[in-house]
């Protein structure tokens, strides 16, 4: 193993998407602004100095081109990782994540695949209102022939990232602006590789189970520490994978837990936490002690002002209201 | 011998115009034979034909190399088997049969061969324009010598992603040939009631790419015109654009009964214009070949395509078990 350096989540995944460079010259980056501009987010920073502008490529202001240009490579064998400056604008892109990337494989009778990585932050940054504030973990989960992960931690954000660029399949990377700045201790080479389709226990615990990913795994356990105050021991599943879900992790929890809370900042309609629910209810019914509870975003647009950006976001205190409910306690 | 146009001033030998008469004619036979079988149910869904439009794909891959990539439409059984696959394995993927080049999975709009250079095949109009032009990236990325021809129709040409795949494909001078199949009509939709400008073959001048219009009915121009244009390609100079002039006699689908036109002008077309007609009348004219041994020709495709036929109406479906394969690669 190699020995643990502590760097913030946007370092992770530059030292992940130049680690997967080096190895393989089939993988290039491409984006706006993630070359001579070092990434809007810098997780891109020294990647051109180091590989030249043929493979970190600063493209046009124009996602649903490049992202067709880039899959159309990918099905001759590149491997390319493309960043969307955010998940928003990847909208712009989706007809080509998913009629062309998700799809093509199944179509060609497996003659063509797409291995790809689209990579981005993704959900509420920080006062940026409804266009700029999106959480996707549902829409692109939704869909056969891709791969979700929605990493939390540094590690996680280097080791999947490096696990999608290794992988043969299309893999949608949602990183979270707000973590970029947030320190882990990350490992180097092989030794960070985080298998895709593998959940984590963010916090062990006995009395109900959280699931979240992403930056509601951060929620998640600032609730659990409250709930730790009032006597309840939460335990915390950070998804890491949305596609391939990792069933079997929530199913444990929850035989050992009886009670389950999904947390997640997308909106409830059609998201994650009402496909979680049904499957614990379909594959476990017997192991609930209570129904089954969602924490989610509001049902609006995101608003910019503060007061209404921090009410339409799901909240720590949310998340302990409704562990309470679980476990009928007021 | 009906009064067909004198090809262009362009001259082939015998041999070469014997060969494309024999191309074209496959091609015609084919497509005249789906038709009749999708007439019959064997075929179902959406059944986009080449008939009249020969002289463009026979013309470009007389003018390229094997291994230079070509992408395109829904509308692509021809470039299939233009491109090497065997016409019992598209008109198998016609009908739906295990033995399609793509199981049975893609169907009519979907056709794939990676070895033949044959990338699609694509559902979505202007989608493959994009990919193409990615391919286009990953042989320059690769430094090898290949181009990529990537067609679209004249409706293709108004999305998007066509114009935001142009100004990469200049910006990075990508080895793309664009081909507009100008067949007249968008669906239902003329070029007249489409296009503000109807020269489309300026289409790419804004950004640097030079464009040519060529009478596509003319087997031995399309030759020409892309041989200059391949070269220009090939020479490092970036993309080139052509606008091929042609006509589609069948309606744009097999549920299309194209009350948008007259009879008069589709059957002005079939009479004064016809691209297997004017070699006919050049092989008879000009090199002394027998219209009898022209028949005894298409006397032999005929026979070939009762076969492709006979194997795709005999061949099995898709296994069950097929439902769920293919969907990601290992």
């Amino acid at each position: 193993m190699t020995e643990l350096r502590t760097v913030p989540t946007r370092d992770a995944i530059r030292d992940g998407m130049a680690e997967e460079m080096r190895r393989d010259e089939n993988v290039f980056l491409m984006g706006e602004e993630v070359a001579d501009y070092q990434g809007a987010y810098k997780c891109s920073r020294d990647l051109v100095q180091e590989f030249g502008a043929k493979r970190v490529i600063d493209t046009p202001i124009t996602e649903h081109g490049f992202a067709g240009i880039a899959v159309g490579a990918a099905m001759t064998g590149l491997r390319p990782i493309v960043e969307f400056m955010t998940w928003n604008f990847g909208m712009q892109a989706i007809d080509q994540i998913i009629n062309s990337a998700a799809k093509t494989y199944y179509m060609s009778g497996g003659l063509v695949s797409c291995p790809i990585v689209f990579r981005g932050p993704n959900g509420a940054a920080a006062r940026v209102a409804a266009q700029h504030s999106q959480e996707y973990s549902s829409w692109y989960a939704h869909v056969p022939g891709l791969k979700v992960v929605s990493p939390a931690t540094a590690a996680d954000a280097k080791g999947l990232l490096k696990a999608a660029v290794r992988d043969n399949a299309p893999v949608i990377v949602l990183e979270n602006e707000l973590l970029y700045g947030v320190e882990g201790d990350v490992a180097d080479g092989d030794d960070a590789i985080v298998e895709i389709g593998k959940a984590r226990i963010a916090r062990t615990g006995s009395d109900v189970t959280i699931v979240a990913h992403s930056m509601m795994v951060i929620k998640a356990l600032e609730a659990a520490k409250t709930l730790e105050a009032e006597g309840i021991d939460a335990e915390v599943i950070d998804l890491r994978t949305i596609r391939p879900l990792d069933e079997q992790a929530i199913l444990n929890s929850v035989a050992k837990t009886n009670r389950l809370v999904i947390a997640e900042e997308g909106w409830a309609f059609a998201g994650l936490g009402a496909e979680i629910g049904q499957m614990v209810m379909e594959r476990s019914f017997d192991d609930l002690d209570a129904p089954v509870e969602r924490v989610t975003g509001k049902d609006v647009p995101l608003p910019y002002a503060e007061n209404l950006e921090q009410l339409a976001l799901p909240q720590p205190a949310e998340i302990v209201e409704a562990v309470k409910k679980t476990l009928y306690k007021d | 011998m009906t009064a067909v146009t004198k090809l262009s001033n362009h001259r082939a030998s015998k041999e070469e115009l014997l060969n494309y008469y024999e191309q074209m004619l496959l091609l015609r036979r084919f497509e005249e034979r789906a038709a009749q079988l999708y007439t019959q149910g064997q075929i179902a869904g959406f059944c986009h034909l080449y008939i009249g439009q020969e002289a463009v794909l026979t013309g470009i891959k007389a003018a390229t190399k094997p291994e230079d990539d070509q992408i395109t439409s829904y509308r692509c059984h021809a470039h299939a088997i233009a491109c090497g696959v065997e016409p019992e394995a598209v008109m198998a993927e016609l009908t739906g049969r295990e033995t399609g080049v793509s199981k049975g999975k893609g169907g009519s709009m979907h056709m794939f061969d990676p070895e033949k250079h044959f990338w699609g095949g694509h559902g979505i109009v202007g989608a493959q324009i994009s990919l193409g032009t990615g391919i286009a990236f990953a042989n320059k990325y690769r430094g090898d010598d290949t181009i990529c021809v990537a067609y679209m129709g004249d409706g293709a040409l108004h999305q998007g992603q066509v114009y935001e795949s142009f100004n990469m494909a200049k910006l990075w001078d990508l080895p793309v040939l664009y081909i507009i199949e100008n067949n007249e009509y968008a669906m239902g939709t003329s070029v007249q009631r489409s296009a503000g400008n109807v020269e489309l073959y300026k289409r790419g001048e804004s950004f640097g790419i030079p464009g040519k219009q060529v009478d596509g009915m003319d087997i031995l121009a399309v030759k020409a015109a892309v041989e200059e244009a391949a070269d220009y390609i090939r020479s490092g100079k970036g993309p080139y654009l052509l606008e091929m002039k042609t006509y589609r006699y069948r309606g744009h689908s097999m549920s299309d009964p194209a009350t948008y036109r007259s009879k008069e002008e589709v059957q002005n077309m079939k009479e004064h214009r016809d691209p297997i007609q004017q070699v006919t009348n050049m092989l008879v004219e000009e090199h002394a070949v027998k219209e009898e041994d022209l028949k005894a020709i298409d006397s032999e495709i005929k026979k070939r395509i009762k076969e492709v036929a006979e194997h795709a109406t005999t061949s099995a479906l898709p296994n069950e078990s097929e439902l769920y394969t293919d969907i990601m690669p290992e």
